[in-house]
């Protein structure tokens, strides 16, 4: 039998396929054509007086707390610093829009939000001094390990959000990414089980315009990166990232969102890295000295520090009392990690499994005797040579 | 190997034939049953089941929250199950095929692996990944391979394979109850391999880690694990006829490893045989026979030997046969142990 000779044939005409039916209204989830600014803009007039001081005294300290780190780096107290000059408002916007429950979830250049979280910089420090992978409890903080392993982190801010909607609990979570990391497959794939889920999840990208060396334009061809949102069924929202007031409201708004049950959303900051990728890199190699100070004049410090003038919330003595402030916070800084950290080659051993197998309990003990016989070595040969 | 009947609280109950798909289902059920923080996730985990239907019954019973279908993403899954437990609750991860688990590779390696670890102590994750693995079923590409030496060259990953109906019961219930990641290899071949047990009482294993010896002998050890159990069981039936009175060691778990079981048994026998499907290159019997090596060498009449699959990437079914060691391969192994040192 044809085609032609099935029951029906001739009053058979094409038609849509029968269970195509859009899922989500793709309108609402786009991201406004151009950055979200409140600095210099009328929204200026709503913003809260206090906010913006605290945002402000923040910024102010973490431009400090950058540039302490980046010293401590020449100094060898750090072994690496991937600085967020620059990058302030972003670092400092998503410490301050969570509550004390919610989790943070940084990347390795994000130690200045865990700081403005309230952290000890000296703990999460730890890492870059190379002393301990993580020097802090992230249950006890709330904030999941700096990570390294790009865009590694988002699915696990969106398994805890998950868990803590399954477990009835308001918890939201905050996770932070660069725009190199949004190619990576788990940057795809959290954002599309956040979505699936509607797991209360904001993820925040500091789109810093440049992964190590690798401009944004090879990075990515879609619109924008808050636009990549609607693919997942999610919205996308686009912000100036120096604009501390605005990159505030909006992540406040998503946190809010993600609260009231509504699911994810996708904040992209444009912003940008001031300092090289790290101490260790050189910039000149890859970028031009006019774009640098193009952005020089959009400096979120200056931003923030200029409106709160121009408004009279702020004087000269505001800003002195800031700066020294930062100060006190850098000496504090330079003076514990002049100290050198305890180092305990025995615990190499001790967090590896619940319960130590034969075979480590084994090394273990043969570590503790290449320590007991160096330690052995020392003190007699320092007797010897008296 | 199987056990007739089984003694829960003083009464005999009567064990009837049970699939090991069906004692690791059981081992499922009651996990969660016992403990509201246990949730399994993964793909067609859900209304299907899983492919294996290992999941059958879980997500009517405990609902799509206990027992979820997940979007088609192994990173994601594991990713998000690094989240889940950061919160306190017990994932058990489904990774459908043996090669579907390679996507999850960072999650593993660099999370999942480390993150008690890296955090001082501070943040174990108690998850189990359950994978279905190696050969044997006509699968075709991609879907038997033997993964175990990538997991257990991985610091902070426990490696557990069952290679009885009871062990499956047993050992699944250790792992998802371990505080530490563990990886749980499901020999596929052998889901529908039945033994007398009784889901009634089945027997607890207590802790992982230990291997067992399924059979005793003199003359010589045959080391196995998983799929390739059934194969050292049924070879050393046949080397009775050649004259070798063979023990086969189960060893159910290649981390943590349990030297002391396999040693105390090549100490006896004085000869050693690998037996495992992966490849022999870089594969778990490497590592084996070093072992042994170091711990029995005055002991040895032979050098250890190795019956593995080939160093090849998994063939097409209608040729597997050639590569999986069969009982044949196993007992020319065993003919080469040197024996004329004994005459």
């Amino acid at each position: 039998m044809t085609v032609q000779e099935l029951p029906g044939a001739a009053a058979y005409r094409p038609t849509p396929p029968p269970a195509w039916k859009p899922i989500t209204d793709p309108a609402p989830l786009l991201p406004d054509p151009e950055p979200y600014r409140v600095l210099g803009t009328d929204a200026v007039a709503d913003a809260d007086p206090e906010l913006l001081l605290r945002l402000h005294a923040e910024l102010v300290r973490g431009r400090r707390y950058n540039a302490q780190a980046t010293a401590l780096t020449k100094q060898g107290r750090l072994a690496v610093y991937p600085s967020s000059t620059g990058q302030e408002a972003c670092e400092v916007a998503a410490a301050l829009v969570l509550e004390e429950r919610d989790w943070l979830f940084p990347s390795y250049r994000d130690t200045l939000a865990a700081v403005a979280r309230g952290l000890d910089p000296v703990e999460a420090l730890t890492l870059l001094r190379g002393d301990r992978h993580t020097g802090y409890d992230p249950r006890e903080h709330r904030i999941a390990p700096l990570c390294t392993p790009l865009a590694t982190q988002l699915p696990h801010a969106v398994g805890l959000a998950h868990a803590a909607r399954l477990k009835g609990d308001d918890v939201v979570a905050l996770a932070m990414v660069g725009d190199g990391g949004t190619s990576e497959g788990d940057f795809h794939e959290a954002l599309n089980f956040a979505a699936v889920w509607k797991a209360p999840v904001v993820f925040l990208v500091q789109n810093n315009g440049f992964a190590i060396s690798v401009p944004l334009a090879k990075q990515t061809a879609a619109p924008s990166l808050a636009h990549k949102a609607v693919g997942y069924g999610m919205p996308g929202r686009l912000v100036d990232g120096n604009d501390a007031a605005a990159v505030h409201q909006v992540l406040g708004d998503a946190v809010a969102r993600a609260r009231r049950g509504e699911g994810p959303t996708l904040v992209e900051a444009v912003t940008y890295r001031m300092d090289a990728h790290t101490n260790a890199d050189d910039a000149t190699r890859y970028r031009v000295d006019s774009e640098v100070e193009a952005w020089k004049a959009h400096d979120p410090v200056r931003l923030l520090e200029r409106e709160l003038l121009e408004r009279g919330l702020l004087d000269e003595t505001g800003v002195e009392r800031a700066k020294e402030a930062a100060e006190r916070m850098a000496a504090a800084l330079r003076d514990r990690m002049n100290a050198d950290p305890e180092l305990a080659p025995m615990d190499l051993f001790a967090h590896v499994y619940a319960e130590q197998t034969d075979q480590l309990r084994a090394q273990a003990a043969a570590l503790r005797a290449e320590l007991d016989a160096e330690q052995d070595h020392d003190e007699h040969g320092t007797e010897a040579g008296r | 190997m199987t056990t007739a009947a089984a003694t829960a609280g003083g009464r005999t109950t009567k064990a009837k034939p049970a699939t090991m798909a069906q004692a690791l289902g059981r081992a499922l059920r009651d996990s969660m049953a016992e403990d509201s923080t246990v949730h399994v996730l993964g793909e067609d985990v859900g209304t299907l089941g899983g492919v294996f239907r290992i999941t059958d019954g879980l997500a009517k019973e405990f609902g799509d929250d206990r027992c979820t279908d997940t979007p088609l993403a192994e990173a994601g899954i594991l990713g998000a199950a690094v989240g889940m437990a950061m919160y306190g609750l017990r994932p058990v991860v489904e990774m459908q095929f043996d090669a579907f688990a390679y996507p999850a590779f960072e999650q593993l390696m660099s999370h999942v692996a480390k993150m008690r670890n890296r955090t001082g102590g501070a943040m174990p994750l108690p998850i189990t990944v359950r994978v279905p693995y190696g050969g044997g079923i006509g699968g075709v590409e991609h879907h038997s391979d033997s993964s175990e030496a990538y997991y257990m060259a991985t610091p902070g990953l426990h490696v557990v394979t069952p290679a009885t109906v009871e062990d499956a019961y047993g050992l699944l219930r250790a792992s998802i109850a371990s505080d530490d990641p563990v990886v749980f290899l499901e020999p596929k071949r052998l889901y529908w391999s039945k033994a007398d047990w009784s889901p009634e009482a089945p027997a607890a294993v207590e802790s992982i880690g230990r291997a067992v010896v399924r059979r005793s002998g003199r003359s010589a050890t045959l080391i196995t694990y998983g799929p390739s159990l059934p194969v050292c069981m049924e070879a050393a039936e046949a080397a009775v006829a050649e004259g070798w009175d063979l023990e086969v060691v189960d060893l159910r778990s290649l981390v943590p490893f349990d030297d002391e079981t396999v040693a105390a048994s090549v100490r006896r026998t004085g000869r050693a045989v690998v037996v495992h499907e992966s490849p022999g290159f870089g594969g778990p019997g490497g590592e084996i026979a070093a072992r042994i090596t170091e711990r029995c060498f005055h002991h040895l009449e032979a050098p250890v030997l190795r019956v593995a699959g080939f160093d090849i990437p998994y063939p097409p079914p209608m040729l597997e046969r050639h590569h999986l060691p069969g009982v044949d391969r196993v007992l020319d192994a065993v003919a080469r142990l040197q024996w004329e040192a004994d005459s």
